[in-house]
C-alpha cells in the first residue's frame, strides 16, 4: 500500500474509531457528581465499612505502581503514630503524562472527597496535595478549593484540613519518599525502604500517598458503590483508568477507559493506521511493537501504565525516541546512587558511540548487562525501570539503533 | 534484647534485632566489600557495591542498609553478585580519574584497591570524569572533583559529626556533584578546615595540603635552622602510618626519627601543651576571681582555644559569642612564638634563619600557622604544619627502618612535658590537665581523683559534665569556699553547637568548656593516619591515658623547663609577655572567608 493510501485509509475509518471509543469509554472520573452531599453520605458509614468497601474494590494505584489502595490505608491505619497525613501526589512527572492535569482542572472536589475518605478511615488530619510547580497555573483554583472544603469540614466538626504544595520540577519528586523529603524541604532524594510512608513518612509519621486518579477513584466508589465500579472493567484489573495519549495518534488528549484492553484494540481507536510501537507507561514503562499488540494486556495483568501511551508511526526513528528518553534520564535521575546517575549517561553515550561506530555493536551486550544490572541493584524505582524502555527498544529496533538511518 | 536470626552464605548468625546485612556478615565472618558505608556515618545506600542475594527475592539488597530479619537466606558471593559488583566498579571507574600514578591517595584509595580485587583494570564504559579544575585555594585542604565518586562521605560527616555543611550534594543527575555552597573555592567557603572530610574520602578528591617538599627543601638548605615539634596524639598515630597496630605508643623512636630526617631540633608541642594550661588556668581563675570576688560581670562559660578549627567554626557560627573563646594562643603557636623568640635567644640563633615545623594530626593547624595574627615573634611563627600522615610518608620516603629505632628524648629547652600534656591528645584531656593544675593552685591539693585520673571527664559521649567543689580552698582563694565549679566537654563540632545553643540563650550552667571539633579529640584528627573508626580511636584514646601514667610527672605546674621559662623570660602567668607572645583575639567572621 502507497504512503498516499495508507493516509486516506486512516482518514475515512476515523469517525469508525471515534465510534469505537465512545463505545468504549468509561464515565465515572468526569461525570459530575454533587460532592458534598456525598461526602454527607460518606460520614453516615463508619470508617470499618469505607475500608471494607475500597479494599473489596480492587482499587490499585494509578501513579504507576498500581498498590492495593485497601491495604495501603490499613497499614497507615494500623501504623502508630501520634499525627497522620494524606498526601495527594500530583506531580505527574512521567513524560507523556497529562492525565491528573486534567482531573485537578475539572473534578478538584473529586480528588479532596477522596483525601478526606482517607483520613476519615486512616485518622489522619492534615493533607497536602503536593503539585507539580509547572501547574502552578491553577494554584489559585486549588487553593480556594481547599479553603471551601476546610470550611465545610470545620462546619461538621470533621479534623481534617488540606493544603496545597508546589513542587520545583523534578522528575523524582513524583516518587512518594522524594517527595516526602521535598515537602520537607530536603533535597528531593528517595529515602531508604523500609520504613515505607505508610508507618514513616511525613514528619516521620504514618502518611498515605495517592495519586491524583486514585483518590479521584475513590470518590466515585463512594458514589456509585462496589458493583458499578467493578462492572466496568474485566478480570483483575478494576475499574476504569484515564489515559493521556500522545504521540503519532490520530486521536490525542485524556480518555477514561476500562483497563484490560489488548494494545491492539487501543491502537485500532488511536492509532493513525501507521502505528509501529505503543511506550506504555511513559519514558519508564515498556514500548511494545506491532507485533505484540494483539497480545498486550494494558492493566495490572500486562503491562501497568500510570496512564501515558505514547504512539509511534514508521516515520519516527527509534534511535532518537531511546535517545531522547536517555537525555531525560540522565538529568533526571536524583544523582544518590551510582548505578543510575553513571548508567543513565553510560546508556545514552553507549548508543551514541555504536550509531558513530566509536564503539562496535557488540557494545550494546554491555550496555544491556548495565542496565540489567541498574535493575537489580538501583536503589529506587528510577533506575531499576529503565530497563523496560531500553531492553525492549533495543531488542525490537536494534536495526534503528545502531544503522545510520 | 530482641534478636534475629538468619543464614549467610548457609552459615547461621543470630543479631541484635535493627542490624544491618553487613553487621550480620561481619558476625559470621564475611567480608563485604563497601564504598560509601562508612562505621561513623549513618548508612546512604549510595554505592550499591555492598549489594547481596536474598534467596527468591527479585532484586539484590544493599547490605549497608537492609535490616536482618528472621529467617532471611542471604548469599553474598553468587555470581550475580560479583557481576552486579563489577559493573558498579566498573562504572565508578568511569566517573573516576584514574590517574593513580600521580594521586595522592594512591595506595590508600578504597576504588582502587577494590578494583584490583574484582579485576576491573580498565573498562569499555566513557569515562565522564568531572573537569572542574582543582581546588588549592585551601592551606588545609585540597579538593579534586576528578576523582570524586559521590559516596558523599565528606557530606555527611561535615552535616553529622560536624553539624558544619560546608560541603553538599548539590545539582542532581548527571550534574550532582560534591560543591562548597555557592560553589566558592574552599578558601572562602565556610569550612572549619578540620579534614574529617579528608579522613574519610575513599578516593584522592579530598586530600590535605602536602607540605613534604618544602619540608625537605628546608632541611636541605644548610643556611636553615630546621626546628620541629610534635603534638600529643602524633605519637599514638603515627605507628599506624608505618605498618604498626592502632595504639601503638611510639614517642622515643619519633624522636629519633626526626632526627634522622635532618631536622635540627626536635622539640615538643606537650612542653607548650603545660604553658597553656597555666596560662589558660589562670585565665580561668581569674575570671572567676572577677566575677565571684570583685562581682563583675564576666561572661561564662570560658573555652577553650586549642582547636583551631572549633575557634574557626565559633568565629563563622558564633561571631558575638567569641568572648567566651580562652584568649590563649594554641599549643602549636605557643611554641612557634617562642621557637623565633626565647629558644633562639637561649641557643644564640638567628630567628630569621630558623624555619619552624609542626607535625599535628590536623589540617586545621595549617590554616591556623596561617592566620595573619600569627606573627607576633616578628616572622611567621609556624612555618610548615605537616599532618602526622605527612610525617609518616617522609619518614618511609628515608627508607628509615622505624620498627627497629632506637627510641631518644625530646632537645631541651622546650622538650619536656607532663602526662598533661599528653592527654591533651583525647577529648576531655585539657580539661583533666587543667583541672589538675587549677585544684591545686586553689586549695593546695592534689585533684581528689585516685592516681590523678578525673574518670568522669573520659569517655565517649558527644557531651559530657562533671562538678568538681571546692573545699578549703588556701587563704588567697577562700571566696572559692564550695563553689561548684561546672564544666563540659564535647567532641565533634554537631556536639558544640548543642553546648553553644545554650550559651547563646545565656542559659549555660558551665564556668568552662573544652571543646575539640574532631571526634574522640586529636586522635581523631583529620590529619590522623587512615582509616578512622569509633574501634581505632578507641585504642588510640586508650595509647594516650597510658603515655600519661607512665610520666613522672602528670601535672603541667611541674614541668620543670616551663617554671624556667617563666623565671627567665615570662615572669609570670598572664604577665606582659605572655600576653604578647601567648595570647590572641579573633575575627567575626560572618562575612569573611
Ligand atoms: C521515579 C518515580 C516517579 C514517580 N512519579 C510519580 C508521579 O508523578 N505521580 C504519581 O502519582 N506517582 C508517581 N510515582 C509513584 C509514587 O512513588 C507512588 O507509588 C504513588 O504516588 C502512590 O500512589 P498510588 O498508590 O495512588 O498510585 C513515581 C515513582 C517513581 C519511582
Ligand atoms: S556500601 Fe552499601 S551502598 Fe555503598
Amino acid at each position: 500500500m502507497s504512503q498516499d493510501a495508507e493516509k486516506s485509509t486512516a482518514k475515512l475509518s476515523k469517525v469508525e474509531k471515534k465510534l469505537n471509543l465512545l463505545k468504549k469509554r468509561a464515565h465515572l472520573i468526569f461525570r459530575n457528581i454533587d460532592c458534598v452531599k456525598l461526602f454527607n453520605r460518606i460520614l453516615k458509614k463508619t470508617p470499618d465499612e469505607i475500608l471494607a468497601t475500597i479494599t473489596e474494590s480492587g482499587l490499585r494505584g494509578r501513579g504507576g505502581a498500581g498498590f492495593p489502595t485497601g491495604m495501603k490505608w490499613k497499614a497507615a491505619l494500623e501504623a502508630p503514630g501520634a499525627v497522620k497525613y494524606v498526601i495527594c501526589n500530583a506531580d505527574e512527572g512521567e513524560p507523556g503524562t497529562f492525565k491528573d492535569r486534567v482531573i485537578l482542572e475539572r473534578q478538584p472536589d473529586k480528588i479532596i472527597v477522596g483525601m478526606a475518605t482517607c483520613a476519615y478511615v486512616t485518622k489522619a488530619t492534615e493533607g497536602y496535595i503536593y503539585m507539580r510547580g509547572e501547574y502552578n497555573f491553577m494554584s489559585k483554583e486549588i487553593k480556594a478549593c481547599c479553603e471551601k472544603w476546610n470550611d465545610l469540614f470545620e462546619k461538621k466538626d470533621f479534623p481534617f484540613r488540606v493544603s496545597l504544595r508546589l513542587g520545583s520540577g523534578a522528575y523524582i519528586c513524583g516518587e512518594e519518599t522524594a517527595l516526602i523529603e521535598s515537602m520537607s524541604g530536603n533535597r528531593g532524594e528517595p529515602r531508604l525502604r523500609p520504613p515505607f510512608p505508610v508507618s514513616e513518612g511525613f514528619n516521620d509519621m504514618p502518611t498515605v500517598v495517592n495519586n491524583v486518579e486514585t483518590l479521584a477513584y475513590v470518590t466515585m466508589i463512594m458514589d456509585d458503590g462496589l458493583d458499578f465500579f467493578k462492572s466496568v472493567a474485566k478480570d483483575d484489573s478494576m475499574g476504569g483508568k484515564v489515559f493521556s495519549v500522545s504521540g503519532d495518534a490520530a486521536i490525542k488528549g485524556v480518555f477514561e477507559l476500562p483497563l484490560g484492553m489488548t494494545v491492539q484494540e487501543f491502537v485500532d481507536i488511536f492509532g493513525d493506521g501507521d502505528t509501529k510501537a505503543v511506550q506504555v507507561g511513559g519514558f519508564s514503562g515498556l514500548c511494545v511493537p506491532r507485533k505484540h499488540f494483539a497480545t498486550t494486556i494494558i492493566g495490572y495483568r500486562g503491562v501497568q501504565t500510570g496512564g501515558s501511551m505514547i504512539l509511534y508511526n514508521s516515520t519516527r526513528s527509534m534511535y532518537l525516541v531511546l535517545k531522547n528518553y536517555l537525555e531525560f534520564f540522565q538529568e533526571e535521575s536524583c544523582g544518590q546512587c551510582a548505578p543510575c546517575r553513571i548508567g543513565c549517561q553510560q546508556l545514552l553515550l553507549g548508543i551514541e558511540a555504536m550509531r558513530q561506530g566509536t564503539r562496535p555493536l557488540s557494545h550494546i551486550d554491555k550496555l544491556r548487562e548495565l542496565v540489567n544490572v541498574m535493575g537489580v541493584a538501583s536503589k529506587c524505582k528510577l533506575g531499576m525501570s529503565l530497563a523496560n524502555p531500553f531492553n525492549s527498544i533495543t531488542e525490537h529496533f536494534f536495526e534503528e539503533i545502531c544503522s545510520k538511518w | 534484647m530482641e534478636k534475629v536470626s538468619l543464614t549467610i552464605n548457609g552459615i547461621n548468625v543470630e543479631v541484635r534485632k535493627g542490624s544491618t546485612l553487613l553487621e550480620a556478615a561481619k558476625k559470621a565472618g564475611i567480608r563485604i566489600p563497601t564504598l560509601c558505608h562508612h562505621p561513623d556515618l549513618v548508612p546512604a545506600g549510595n554505592c550499591r557495591l555492598c549489594v547481596v542475594e536474598q534467596k527468591g527475592a527479585p532484586f539484590l539488597l544493599a547490605s549497608c542498609t537492609t535490616k536482618a530479619a528472621d529467617g532471611m537466606e542471604i548469599e553474598t558471593n553468587t555470581h550475580r553478585v560479583r557481576e552486579a559488583r563489577r559493573v558498579i566498579l566498573e562504572l565508578l571507574l568511569a566517573e573516576h580519574n584514574a590517574d593513580c600514578i600521580s594521586c595522592p591517595a594512591s595506595g590508600k584509595c578504597q576504588l582502587q584497591s577494590l578494583a584490583h580485587e574484582y579485576f576491573v583494570q580498565k573498562t569499555d564504559f566513557m569515562n565522564i570524569a568531572d573537569k572542574s579544575p582543582i581546588d588549592d585555594s585551601s592551606p588545609s585542604i585540597v579538593k579534586d572533583d576528578s576523582k570524586c565518586i559521590r559516596c558523599l562521605r565528606c557530606v555527611r560527616t561535615c552535616s553529622e559529626l560536624m553539624g558544619v555543611s560546608a560541603l553538599v550534594s548539590a545539582h542532581k543527575g548527571r550534574y550532582t556533584k560534591v560543591e562548597t555552597l555557592l560553589d566558592k573555592p574552599l578558601q572562602y567557603a565556610v569550612c572549619t578546615m578540620c579534614g574529617q572530610c579528608v579522613s574519610r574520602c575513599p578516593t584522592g578528591a579530598l586530600v590535605e595540603k602536602n607540605y613534604v617538599n618544602d619540608v625537605w627543601r628546608a632541611i636541605s638548605d644548610p643556611e636553615k635552622f630546621v626546628v620541629v615539634q610534635t603534638a600529643p596524639s602524633v605519637r599514638v598515630g603515627l605507628g599506624e602510618m608505618l605498618n604498626m597496630a592502632p595504639g601503638s605508643i611510639v614517642t622515643g623512636k619519633m624522636a629519633t626519627a626526626l632526627r634522622q630526617l635532618g631536622f635540627d631540633a626536635v622539640l615538643d608541642t606537650n612542653f607548650s601543651a603545660d604553658l597553656t594550661i597555666m596560662e589558660e588556668g589562670h585565665e580561668l581563675l581569674q575570671r572567676l576571681t572577677k566575677a565571684l570576688r570583685d562581682k563583675e560581670k564576666i561572661s561564662f562559660p570560658m573555652m577553650t582555644s586549642c582547636c583551631p578549627a572549633w575557634v574557626k567554626f565559633m568565629e563563622h557560627e558564633y561571631p558575638d559569642q567569641l568572648e567566651h573563646i580562652s584568649s590563649c594562643k594554641s599549643p602549636q603557636q605557643m611554641l612557634g612564638a617562642l621557637i623565633k623568640t626565647y629558644y633562639a635567644q637561649k641557643r644564640g640563633i638567628d630567628p630569621s634563619k630558623i624555619v619552624s615545623v609542626s607535625i599535628m594530626p590536623c589540617t586545621a593547624k595549617k590554616f591556623e600557622a596561617s592566620r595573619l595574627e600569627m606573627k607576633s615573634s616578628g616572622y611567621t611563627d609556624v612555618d610548615y604544619v605537616l599532618t602526622t600522615r605527612e610525617l609518616g610518608h617522609m619518614i618511609r620516603q628515608s627508607g628509615i627502618w622505624f620498627d627497629e629505632l632506637e627510641e631518644s628524648t625530646f632537645d631541651s629547652p622546650m622538650g619536656e612535658g607532663t602526662g598533661a600534656a599528653v592527654i591533651f591528645g583525647a577529648s576531655g584531656g585539657v580539661m583533666e590537665a587543667a583541672l589538675r593544675t587549677v585544684y591545686e593552685v586553689v586549695t593546695g591539693r592534689e585533684v581528689p581523683f585516685e592516681n590523678l585520673n578525673i574518670t568522669p571527664l573520659r569517655g565517649t559521649d558527644g557531651v559530657r559534665a562533671a562538678s568538681i567543689r571546692i573545699d578549703k580552698p588556701l587563704p588567697d582563694w577562700s571566696f572559692l569556699e564550695g563553689v561548684e565549679v561546672n564544666v563540659a566537654i564535647a567532641h565533634g563540632l554537631a556536639n558544640a553547637r548543642k553546648l553553644m545553643d545554650d550559651v547563646e540563650k545565656g542559659l549555660s550552667p558551665y564556668h568552662f568548656i573544652e571543646v575539640m571539633a574532631c571526634p574522640n579529640g586529636c586522635i581523631g584528627g583529620g590529619g590522623q593516619p587512615m582509616p578512622t573508626s569509633p574501634e581505632i580511636r578507641r585504642k588510640r584514646t586508650a595509647a594516650i591515658y597510658e603515655a600519661d601514667s607512665k610520666l613522672p610527672r602528670r601535672k603541667s605546674h611541674e614541668n620543670s623547663e616551663v617554671l624556667a621559662l617563666y623565671k627567665d623570660f615570662l615572669t609570670e602567668p598572664l604577665g606582659h609577655r605572655s600576653h604578647e607572645l601567648l595570647h590572641t583575639h579573633y575575627t567575626k567572621r560572618d562575612d569573611l572567608p
